[in-house]
C-alpha cells in the first residue's frame, strides 16, 4: 500500500523570480515527493501531475492513455473532437492520416539542404541589427521572423500576408488576450487558411501545401494541418531562440565558452531545449484503469505532463538544474516522446544552431540592455514559455563585419 | 544465414528521424515517405553501440535488437 499521494495546487503558478528559468516551486517540491502527484485541474476535475521523467516518457509510449482532445476531462463540460487535421490532439488512426503524409517532407536530409537557407535568412536579419545599433528587442528583431519566415517558405504563405498572420498567432499564443480576441484572431487565421488552402489547389506551387493538395486530404483537413505546422513553426522555435539567448546571457561562463568552440554548438542547442523545455506541459486521459507508479489513474482521468520538470529530474540528469552546453546524455523530453514527438524537431534543431551560432558570433559583446530583473517573461498560461520582449545591445566597433 | 541483430518496424515508425542522426551508418530515412531505412542489419562493434542508442532514443520504439542466445523467428 503506497503512502497518500503528494497533492499539487491548480495551476498556473509563478516561477522563481531568482531563476525565471527553473520550473515553479510547485512542480519541483512534487518532484521530490515522487514522479506524480494528485492534482486539480484549473476547471476543478481531480487529475494527476507526472513530474518525473522515466514516468512521463513511459506514459507518453503508452497507447492506453489518449491524446483526443474529446476526452479531456478538465472542465465540467465535454470539448469538442479536435478538427481535423490538427493531429497533436488525436489518436490512431486518425492521428497517422495526416503525419504521414508530411514525414517526409520534415525528413533530417531535407532540413539539411535548407541550412544555406537558413544561414542567409539569419544574416539579413543580422544585418539589419547592426544597421539599427543597438538597443534592439531581440525578439522582433531575430527570434520570431527566422524561423516565421522559413516555416512559411516550406508551408508556402506569400511573403505579404506574413505580418497580419504573425499578428493573429500571437494573440492566441502568447496567453494575455481576452476570449473575445481570442476568437476573433482564431477565427481570421481560419479564414485565411481556408483562402490559402483553395488558393494552393487552383494554382500549386513549390512548396509542402501544394504537394498535400495532390493527395486525398480535403480542404478542412488541410487548414487543419497548417494551422499546427505554422503554429508549431513560429511560436516553439522563436521562444527558443529568444530564451536560449537570454539564459546564456545569464550564464556569462556558458556563454563565453560556446563562443570560443563552435564545435559545442550542438549540445549546447540540445541543453537549452532541456533546461528551458518551452512546451512545458502536455495532457493523456486515461483510456482504461492504468496502475503508475503504485497509484491507479482511473478510466477517464486526465494527467498532466510537465516535461520542463522531468527534464529536471535529478534521477536522469545530474545536477539537473544546471545549465551545462558540454553535458553529454542519451535524450530529453523537450519535443516529447511517443507517436507525437515533435514532426519538426530537425527543422527546430537546425534552426537553432544556425540562428545563435551567428548571433554570438557576429556580437561578441552581446549583452542585456535592461537590468535582467525586468526582462518580461510570458505568463505561465501562455502554452509555450518565453519572453515578451528582450533589449539587447553591443559594442558597434566590436561587432564582426557580415 | 545468421538472423539479423538489428531490425526496424516501419509500421511503427514516425519518421521523427532520430536513429539517422544518431546512427547514421545502421539507420536512414527513405526519402520518400521519412521512414527508417535498415542500412546495417548486423553492425560492427562501433557501430552497435550508436545503434543502441538510437534504439533507446527512437520515439515509437521502432528499433529491435535480437540478443545473443535468443530464438530466431
Amino acid at each position: 500500500m503506497s503512502p497518500s499521494p503528494h497533492t499539487v495546487g491548480t495551476l498556473p503558478a509563478h516561477r522563481p523570480a531568482a531563476c525565471p528559468f527553473d520550473p515553479p516551486a510547485e512542480l519541483r517540491e512534487a518532484r521530490r515527493h515522487g514522479p506524480i502527484s494528485r492534482y486539480t485541474h484549473p476547471g476543478g476535475k481531480p487529475g494527476w501531475m507526472i513530474t518525473g521523467y522515466d514516468l512521463a516518457r513511459s506514459v507518453l509510449a503508452d497507447p492506453r492513455f489518449s491524446s483526443r482532445k474529446d476526452l479531456l476531462n478538465v472542465v465540467d463540460f465535454s470539448l469538442p473532437p479536435a478538427p481535423p487535421g490538427e493531429f497533436l490532439l488525436m489518436d490512431e488512426p486518425q492521428h497517422s492520416r495526416y503525419r504521414k503524409p508530411l514525414v517526409g517532407r520534415f525528413t533530417v536530409r531535407r532540413m539539411r539542404m535548407l541550412t544555406e537557407r537558413v544561414e542567409q535568412v539569419t544574416a539579413e536579419h543580422l544585418d539589419a541589427m547592426a544597421e539599427t545599433g543597438g538597443p534592439v528587442d531581440l525578439v522582433t528583431a531575430f527570434a520570431k521572423p527566422i524561423p516565421t519566415i522559413v516555416i512559411c517558405e516550406i508551408l508556402g504563405v506569400p511573403y505579404e500576408d506574413r505580418p497580419s498572420f504573425q499578428e493573429q498567432i500571437d494573440a492566441f499564443m502568447g496567453g494575455e488576450v481576452s476570449d473575445e480576441e481570442l476568437i476573433a484572431a482564431y477565427t481570421a487565421t481560419q479564414e485565411y487558411l481556408a483562402r490559402l488552402v483553395a488558393a494552393k489547389r487552383a494554382n500549386p506551387t513549390d512548396d509542402v501545401l501544394s504537394e498535400l493538395t495532390a493527395g486525398d486530404l480535403t480542404d478542412e483537413e488541410l487548414k487543419g494541418i497548417s494551422l499546427i505546422l505554422l503554429a508549431a513553426g513560429f511560436d516553439t522555435t522563436a521562444n527558443m531562440l529568444s530564451l536560449g539567448t537570454y539564459a546564456l546571457l545569464r550564464h556569462p561562463e556558458q556563454l563565453a565558452a560556446l563562443r570560443e568552440d563552435p564545435t559545442l554548438t550542438d549540445g549546447a542547442v540540445e541543453e537549452l531545449l532541456r533546461y528551458l523545455s518551452v512546451a512545458k506541459t502536455f495532457h493523456r486521459t486515461a483510456l482504461e484503469d492504468v496502475e503508475l507508479a503504485g497509484r491507479t489513474i482511473e478510466a477517464g482521468t486526465t494527467v498532466v505532463l510537465s516535461f520542463h520538470t522531468a527534464n529536471r529530474d535529478p534521477e536522469r540528469f545530474a545536477d539537473p538544474d544546471a545549465l551545462d552546453i558540454r553535458r553529454t546524455y542519451d535524450g530529453h523530453l523537450a519535443f516529447s516522446h511517443g507517436i507525437h514527438q515533435c514532426l519538426g524537431q530537425q527543422l527546430a534543431r537546425l534552426e537553432m544552431r544556425v540562428a545563435l551560432r551567428a548571433l554570438i558570433d557576429r556580437f561578441p559583446t552581446l549583452r542585456l540592455a535592461v537590468p535582467a530583473e525586468e526582462v518580461a517573461l510570458r505568463p505561465e498560461t501562455a502554452d509555450i514559455f518565453g519572453v515578451k520582449s528582450l533589449p539587447v545591445t553591443w559594442d558597434e566597433d566590436q561587432a564582426v563585419p557580415a | 544465414m545468421t538472423p539479423s541483430r538489428v531490425s526496424v518496424d516501419r509500421e511503427r515508425c514516425i519518421g521523427a528521424g532520430m536513429c539517422a542522426v544518431t546512427a547514421p551508418e545502421v539507420f536512414d530515412q527513405d526519402p520518400g515517405d521519412g521512414l527508417v531505412i535498415l542500412l546495417d542489419t548486423d553492425p560492427t562493434a562501433s557501430r552497435e553501440r550508436a545503434a543502441r542508442t538510437a534504439a533507446g532514443v527512437c520515439p515509437s520504439g521502432a528499433i529491435t535488437f535480437r540478443e545473443p542466445g535468443t530464438a530466431g523467428s
